[in-house]
């Protein structure tokens, strides 16, 4: 077993994946000869060869549009828009055509496809380099929405979605890229490579979608995440000194539901942390399904940390991203009540 | 320097609105046979003036003449006709039984009828059309059963698209025709990919976009543009200038362009311009785009000069925005009556057997249409189960969707 970066556990997983399945193609702005602008890609051109790993136009409708037509035939494009920030010329492409055309032509045309994107902040990308668009995903019908938090989940995911037979929107955290992050940012954070976190299975092995993780077992709170956020979760968890269950959410739709609800059932308390704006972002979606669920097992007001409803400033980011102090305050409110 | 101003808007204006005389003369059509075929394979920057005149093949006596004509036979030319009747039996039949209340919704192709139903035969099975919403004479050409277009029409139990799709709103891949979205002018795009597809796998297919004068000024048509002379795959791509986007005229989407055709140029993509009511011209034109597309030549942009002589829709009034009988005035006639002239003048065809034909051709229709409505139409008889509005979400049903199901009771 080796130890990758998260960007070297994605080119694996490209490199596993296009050898296993011909019809896997991989294009996006700079994806080929250059390998990305974050490298994810590095080296596919010059195994695969250009007519399955290539340079698109910087055309985000084009790139998706042309990789519904792709997957119609037959292929599977796994596509990447360089920034999910860019996302939204193709966004028509994605909710109107990708995700609707098994539906509407009952099943005799399908789109398995998956668009990668980076998406958040922590890197004074301000506000057209940092958004969390995945409120934008999971509130489509016919997608599906995943997250990864760390290697060799991404690798897993990753594998699973282009196995997958509907389209798969992938957001990476690019925070996590290169290590993982403990929400400090005046912190240097350890390569992924020399982090025991870090290790990834050889070969091909999928992380099935659909299913979260419980990361840190507790009985007092229940912590939900996803991405980036996980690794501040489990910082403000260590110093809150409150007995609290983590749990990273991986897919986001389909939720998995039930491993969610049996958690807050078991502590009564729930918070849910993410990095986009809050105000009908994804916790309000979490929020609402746990307090149907489990009204009678809350022994609190389900809380939501997230980012402010303003976009992403760019001095200012670290007042904007949700990090350890704002958790602890809110594991503190939450256990008060 | 020159005396400065403030500037204006300048919104383009059709020279005619209703109470208005129709008058095409400003509309340059020429001769029938002028304008040149050059080999498919000639260089597209050889082939520029292709983009401005108009190609016909059917003179106004119903000869055909010039290098474009020649490529049908007699029989596909007698088929040909029966096509377009047939499409035109199929709108007048549809367009009443929704204003019967059988159903939502429907678009008829009144004048466009030899653009689908030509271009058609032009392809051979395992190519893909990417179709707009009105194209079904690809459908009707192709062999599709009528009884099967009309189910979809009606939303009932035998619609292979379940009752999820607005009417005309086709699909078969069997037949090459990609499920028609309502966003304007996604497909056309999308018929790159397809192509391009075609191109990574080296099989022998190709695509073919289609797309309304109105819906070119989308970001997706140019898109489709960028990627179709980026990597030149085998894909057509048809633009129907059919004069009208609903209510507004074709001036508005192209500006100051000259023609439609002439957008490929900025691509270095060959560009035709032709006769959309003259049935050889359509198929002489998809023909050689077609072969241009087998032989690995790449891409063609092609303009369908024609008239939309009815509504946009059976939601649409033409009268509160364009002059009554400007339809009739369309100088480039009926597609139907053109090729019926041509074929009485060879001698394979004559009045009697079309008066015939026509009856036999609605009859057929309304035996079809009696089938399909035995089955339902939108407000009564079989409808598909409101169990099937839950699948195709996914390829497996998701438990929130489950969920959901069991809440309506299936």
């Amino acid at each position: 077993m080796a130890r990758m970066t998260m960007i070297e556990a994605i080119r694996d997983a490209h490199a596993v994946a296009m050898e296993r399945d011909p019809d896997v193609v991989v294009m996006g702005e700079d994806v080929g000869y250059f390998g990305g602008v974050f490298r994810c890609t590095a080296g596919l051109q010059k195994t695969f060869g250009v007519e399955r790993c290539f340079d698109t136009p910087i055309s985000e409708l084009g790139i998706v549009g042309t990789a519904v037509g792709m997957a119609a035939y037959g292929l599977k494009p796994c596509v990447e828009i360089q920034f999910a920030d860019y996302m939204y010329p193709a966004y028509d492409q994605i909710v109107s055509e990708a995700a609707r055309l098994r539906y509407r032509s009952a099943g005799e045309f399908t789109c398995p496809m998956v668009v990668r994107m980076p998406t958040g902040g922590g890197i004074f990308g301000a506000q057209t380099h940092s958004q969390s668009p995945e409120a934008l995903f999971t509130h489509v019908a016919g997608l599906k929405t995943v997250v990864p938090s760390n290697p060799q989940d991404a690798k897993g995911l990753l594998l699973a979605a282009i196995a997958d037979p509907d389209p798969v929107i992938f957001l990476e955290p690019k925070r996590l890229y290169n290590g993982p992050f403990d929400g400090h940012f005046d912190r240097p954070s350890k390569s992924w490579s020399k982090h025991e976190l870090g290790e990834v299975n050889p070969g091909y092995y999928e992380v099935p979608l659909g299913k979260a993780k419980v990361l840190r077992e507790g009985a007092a709170v229940t912590l939900i995440t996803y991405g980036t956020m996980v690794h501040v979760a489990l910082a403000a968890v260590e110093e809150s000194g409150v007995d609290v269950e983590v749990i990273d959410l991986r897919t986001l739709l389909p939720l998995d539901l039930e491993t969610l609800v049996a958690s807050v059932n078991k502590t009564g308390r729930c918070i849910i942390l993410h990095e986009a704006t809050m105000t009908s972002g994804y916790g309000a979606e979490i929020t609402s399904l746990i307090q149907a669920e489990c009204f009678y097992a809350l022994e609190a007001p389900l809380l939501r940390v997230a980012g402010w409803d303003t976009p992403y400033p760019h001095a200012q980011e670290w007042d904007y991203f949700p990090g350890p102090a704002r958790v602890k305050r809110a594991i503190a409110t939450v256990m008060e009540a | 320097m020159s005396e400065e101003r403030a500037p204006r808007l300048h919104v383009p204006e059709p020279e005619l609105r209703p109470g208005d005389d129709p008058d095409f003369s400003h509309v340059e059509i020429p001769r029938a046979g002028a304008v040149r075929r050059p080999d498919p394979g000639e260089n597209p920057e050889e082939m520029r003036d292709l983009a401005f005149s108009i190609i016909r093949v059917l003179n106004r006596n119903g000869e055909a003449v010039g290098p474009w004509a020649g490529s049908l036979s007699d029989q596909e030319m007698l088929e040909g006709l029966r096509h377009m009747m047939t499409l035109r039996a199929y709108d007048a039949r549809m367009m009443t039984a929704q204003r019967q209340g059988k159903t939502s919704f429907y678009m008829q192709h009144l004048g466009e009828e030899a653009i689908s139903c030509s271009f058609q035969k032009a392809l051979r099975k395992g190519d893909m059309n990417f179709p707009t919403y009105r194209q079904a004479g690809l459908l009707i050409a192709s062999g599709y059963p009528l009884v099967k277009m009309m189910c979809q029409v009606y939303s009932n139990e035998g619609d292979p698209v379940r009752g999820r799709q607005l009417p005309v709103f086709y699909s078969s891949r069997e037949h090459g025709f990609f499920s028609i979205s309502g966003n304007l002018a996604t497909q056309f795009v999308q018929a790159v990919g397809w192509a391009m597809a075609a191109a990574i796998k080296g099989e022998h297919k190709l695509s073919a976009a289609w797309i309304g004068d109105g819906s070119t000024a989308e970001s997706d048509f140019h898109g489709a543009l960028v990627f179709a002379s980026t990597y030149k795959p085998p894909v057509i791509l048809n633009i129907v200038n059919n004069q009208w986007a609903i209510s507004t005229f074709q001036g508005i989407a192209r500006g100051g362009a000259g023609t439609f055709a002439a957008r490929g140029h900025g691509f270095g993509l060959p560009a035709l311009r032709v006769d959309g009511n003259d049935y050889l011209a359509v198929h002489a034109a998809a023909q050689w785009a077609v072969e241009r597309a087998r032989r690995d030549l790449g891409p063609t942009l092609i303009e369908y000069v024609t008239y939309r002589a009815a509504g946009h829709s059976t939601s649409d009034d033409p009268a509160a925005y364009r002059p009554k009988e400007e339809g009739n005035a369309w100088p480039l006639g009926d597609p139907i009556l053109r090729l019926k002239t041509h074929l009485i003048g060879k001698g394979l065809w004559s009045e009697e057997r079309h008066v015939q034909a026509e009856a036999e051709v609605m009859d057929m229709v309304i035996a079809a249409q009696k089938e399909a409505e035995a089955i339902g139409t939108l407000h009564s008889g079989k409808r598909p189960s409101p169990r099937d509005m839950f699948e195709d979400v996914y390829a497996e049903m998701p438990p929130h969707l489950v969920r959901q199901r069991h809440e309506v009771g299936y």
